[in-house]
């Protein structure tokens, strides 16, 4: 914009609106979100995380092997009652899911009796991280990896591209060890091993064994528009592979979204125990 | 305190859908049961996995109950407009919620309306679940 139309332009907006006259550095995000096609929130802080209620212009072309960006699925991420489906458990699967007390999903139990290691605060780990309370979350890539930054928990994961192999005996790791490909231009594929079993898969409370190996394909289907599949391969636990999400729509965020903290704090957790939980079932 | 009554409404189960928690199911909360009461706010806590109000609220023998209801987390919250600003103690607001089973002073809020007016949800329309709101508070006092 030129600084002719500015003086032009900003004074007019500050008769409509005087929160419309921003500082240089305000200004200069807005801009950058403005050239966004999602330009959507205002708020350059704690950007709230909101489907937008009208379609969004027609998206450009998918960039070459670039999967960076800010994605969110909306409420469709959070999940709250488990995956859609999964396979038949096997008799070791059963018996692990029937010590698992959930407070959601077909077989949730009352507050009081939930033993969901995330009420804790324990990490939700890898890959209930995608399979429940999936929000914002930013992908960056570096020349050897590719990094997820995700609002929940605020925990990051890191994706080796350099070639590297998956470790053959893998001390078991919240979000484990993972490698990551392109399959083709648009198409990164991530491979993870070494995940500790102490974590659910879901917040309904189905259980994986140390042996799961976790397939994430993402695809990029368009500027704007990421494609998530996850395949479960965990035979002690299940009798075949199944897909916890498939083609799971993830839409490019602005630039200018601020992620939140979104941090169980121990402290806070058992406040919120003693205070509402306990009291509600006594 | 202005606190007139606490209006029970039975069987409006079926046409107010529960809000969404991201975190635990329902199973504590009666979903057929609904309260609505003038508050006076004693503490507003953002925290995770919930956030939760505590109020003292008068039934209709004046005899003051003090309340503790939750919403979700400070993330929802946010996304539906509401702010660990947004409420102080002393704030005089109408609560609309859903108690807990054993009648305990607790529950889950399904809407605040603020001194001035305006009224804050626990939904997100075409967001968290169908587009329905709670009754305004005019509408289900009888």
């Amino acid at each position: 914009m030129s600084r002719r139309l500015l003086t032009l332009v900003l004074p007019a907006a500050a008769v409509l609106c005087p929160c419309l006259v921003p500082s240089s550095a305000t200004r200069a995000q807005q801009s950058r979100a403005a050239q966004n096609q999602n330009a959507a929130p205002a708020a350059l802080w704690n950007t709230p995380s909101i489907a937008p209620k009208q379609a969004r212009p027609s998206s450009g072309p998918a960039p070459r092997r670039d999967i960076s960006g800010i994605w969110d699925a909306f409420a469709a991420g959070i999940q709250p009652t488990g995956v859609k489906s999964h396979a038949p458990f096997t008799e070791w699967g059963e018996k692990m899911a029937n010590t698992y007390k959930p407070g959601d999903g077909p077989r949730k139990v009352s507050l009081g009796l939930i033993n969901d290691p995330l009420d804790g605060c324990d990490p939700a780990g890898f890959p209930r991280n995608l399979f429940f309370e999936l929000r914002p979350f930013r992908i960056a890539q570096t020349p050897d990896q590719i990094l997820m930054l995700y609002e929940y928990q605020k925990v990051w994961r890191a994706i080796w591209t350099d070639g590297r192999e998956l470790p053959k005996d893998p001390e078991p790791r919240w979000y484990g060890y993972s490698v990551g490909h392109w399959q083709d231009d648009y198409t990164f594929v991530v491979n993870t091993v070494g995940l500790d079993e102490r974590t659910w898969l879901d917040n309904a409370g189905d259980p994986h064994s140390a042996d799961m190996r976790v397939e994430e394909i993402y695809h990029r289907v368009d500027e704007d528009t990421l494609e998530l599949t996850v395949k479960i391969d965990d035979p002690k636990a299940y009798k075949e592979p199944w897909l916890g999400l498939n083609k799971f729509i993830l839409r490019r965020q602005p630039a200018s979204f601020d992620i939140r903290e979104m941090i169980c704090a121990p402290s806070e957790a058992e406040e919120y125990k003693k205070t509402v939980a306990e009291p509600a079932t006594r | 305190m202005k606190t007139k009554h606490i209006v029970v409404l039975l069987g409006l189960g079926l046409l107010i859908t529960a809000p969404l928690f991201a975190h635990h199911g329902n199973s504590n909360f009666d979903i057929d049961k609904k309260l609505n009461m003038k508050a006076t706010v004693t503490e507003w806590v953002w925290a995770n996995p919930h956030c939760w109000l505590k109020f003292d609220a008068a039934d209709d023998k004046g005899n003051v109950a003090h309340w503790i209801a939750e919403t979700s987390n400070p993330a929802d919250m946010t996304n539906l407009g509401w702010s660990r600003q947004v409420f102080k103690p002393g704030d005089h607001v109408t609560v609309t919620l859903q108690p807990v089973k054993n009648g305990a002073p607790i529950g889950r809020v399904m809407q605040v309306v603020l001194a001035n007016g305006q009224t804050l949800g626990t939904r997100i329309p075409g967001v968290f679940g169908p587009e329905v709101d709670a009754p305004k508070p005019a509408d289900s006092s009888k």
